[in-house]
């Protein structure tokens, strides 16, 4: 970098070299949704007794690719009576907070975007943002299945954003920071997997990592999509690219959450067993784990009933997390802390 | 012109645009998505002041909560924007009063002896360890325990009695309880019967 700000100055210098993050935090974030859209079909084919896709390319493993392509080429179908400016709006909506969120998380030790005090805080102002692509989707589709999908989205990421919330007061209080590089050191102990933030609040990751899956509209909480009772939700009318970046913001959000559990419940970067070097291998590992567990539900269980789903966010998980956090609470002021 | 004011300038004028956009949109739901943009941007220009814990509680609780439900309730109203349009000039008068009052009051603050651009130098910018959150967290539950108590118990009262208002329990409504659901076991629903193929007339069909 230094090379760079001798050549043309230090500000843009920065700028140029921040610029250069960002592209490849995105590149590498799509390239891996598009595999994981594969192992998404793989992992439910094979739990399923199929094969999956296995045509294109060697074991199938080019078919994210010809998907891309195809929905590249298609058609983006405006319904009639649409507002047009929202319509196309509500995609982009949708995708910037699951990139933008990125900016926080670090790596490894040192290797972050932006390594800003209120890394938490900001991670879940941008994330709340996400439901309005789900709202002005709906309401802009001019369709009924549309609005019916984003009126029962938006009321279950209030449900379940408020448990999310309380969950991380605990993570953040046992580690006195908001910052996430502090929270992951936070959990390095001699003893390896026994000091992460795991053992002492597993109930909380419990919750975070349940409240995650229904805030990423995933099974079995895709009430918003739905395709039993309203088709497909708030996305029934979108085509082509448009759909397209739905689905990329969806699974950017699946990794975007798996990443962010591993730093603050799993130790990040840290190696579980005390003696292994910690390094970015083990975080790549916790974030691979957890997406599994997201197909791993998928290919379980059946969809939530939508009553179903307010009871448990509003009356067994927040009630839930606050007596947790005033025990976490009680537990730090006594000093009764094992830890 | 510095970058900090370029910012400053950029994010004031959607401010001002979107702000006005809130008003003058004759569809609800783009009044209210221009409320969101206002809110964001008004966000931006508190992280120019670097205070990032209000900068961030702003999107996090009008952008990301408040305005959700704002929306939620304004899409599924169907607002009939000619009956709202009705008595335009009747409001008008005291409407004019109220932003003659609105004005003055920001003259007497910005332009007054006690608050005006000289009196009020900008603040030294914080050292890199400073935290924002810390101090205020620090300031709140220290010296303003009191207030913030209060504060919070209002809060409380006001949930209560907003959901006193407005509960209202219908007789024929059917509820279910969740723990007589989980409860509920094969045995009380279904009686496997064994019964014997019949062997007599195998055969006879084909």
């Amino acid at each position: 970098m230094e090379w760079l700000a001798d050549m043309i100055g230090t500000p843009a210098a920065v700028t140029l070299w921040t610029l250069a993050k960002i592209v490849a935090i995105v590149i590498v974030v799509t390239l891996c949704v598009a595999y994981l859209t594969l192992a998404e079909r793989k992992v439910i084919g094979y739990m399923q007794l199929r094969l999956g896709p296995n045509r294109v390319g060697p074991k199938g493993l080019f078919q994210p690719f010809a998907d891309v392509l195809k929905l590249l080429v298609k058609e983006v179908i405006v319904p009639t009576g649409a507002n047009k400016f929202l319509f196309i709006t509500a995609p982009v909506l949708s995708l910037m907070p699951a990139l933008a969120a990125w900016a926080v998380v670090p790596f490894t030790d040192g290797a972050v975007v932006s390594n800003i005090d209120a890394g938490i805080l900001y991670v879940l102002a941008i994330t709340s943002m996400g439901v309005y692509g789900v709202i002005v989707a709906g309401w802009a589709s001019n369709s009924k299945y549309a609005f019916l999908g984003a009126m029962r989205s938006a009321a279950q990421i209030v449900a379940y954003e408020i448990a999310m919330g309380f969950a991380l007061v605990c993570v953040l209080m046992m580690s006195g920071s908001l910052n996430l590089s502090v929270i992951v050191d936070a959990q390095r102990t001699d003893l390896g997997v026994l000091g992460w933030n795991l053992i002492p609040l597993f109930p909380m990751f419990v919750v975070y990592f349940i409240s995650a899956v229904a805030e990423t509209n995933r099974a079995p909480f895709d009430v918003a999509e739905g395709e039993s009772e309203i088709v497909a939700g708030f996305h029934v009318e979108y085509s082509g690219t448009a759909f397209a970046v739905f689905f990329l913001a969806e699974y950017a959000n699946m990794i975007l959450v798996s990443a962010l559990a591993a730093l603050m419940f799993l130790g990040g970067w840290l190696s579980p067993v005390p003696g292994l070097p910690d390094g970015f291998p083990w975080f790549a590992a916790k974030i691979a784990f957890l997406l599994f567990c997201f197909l791993w539900f998928r290919a379980t269980f059946p969809r939530y009933r939508y009553d179903q789903i307010m009871r448990l966010g509003w009356k067994v998980f927040i009630p839930l997390t606050i007596v947790w956090l005033l025990l976490i609470g009680i537990l730090m002021r006594m000093s009764w802390w094992p830890w | 012109m510095d970058f900090e004011k370029a910012a400053f300038y950029f994010f004031a004028l959607i401010l001002v645009l979107a702000a006005l956009r809130v008003i003058t949109a004759r569809n609800p739901v783009h009044s209210a998505l221009s409320l969101v943009l206002a809110f964001f941007t008004a966000a931006a220009l508190w992280l120019l002041l670097e205070a990032e814990f209000l900068a961030i509680a702003l999107v996090l609780v009008y952008v990301g909560a408040v305005m959700v439900l704002f929306l939620f309730v304004v899409m599924m109203l169907d607002i009939n924007l000619d009956r709202l349009r009705e008595g335009y000039w009747d409001y008008l008068v005291p409407a004019l009063v109220v932003a003659g009052v609105m004005v003055l009051e920001m003259a007497v603050i910005l332009g007054g002896r006690y608050f005006s651009l000289a009196q009020m130098p900008k603040p030294p910018a914080a050292d890199p360890d400073y935290s924002n959150t810390r101090a205020l967290g620090e300031v709140l539950y220290t010296e303003y325990v009191y207030a913030f108590e209060i504060a919070a118990v209002i809060l409380l009262v006001a949930i209560v009695a907003a959901i006193g208002l407005t509960l209202r329990k219908r007789k024929d409504n059917k509820y279910q309880v969740p723990s007589r659901q989980i409860s509920a076991r094969r045995a009380n629903r279904v009686r496997l019967v064994s019964m014997p193929s019949d062997k007599g007339d195998s055969g006879a069909a084909s």
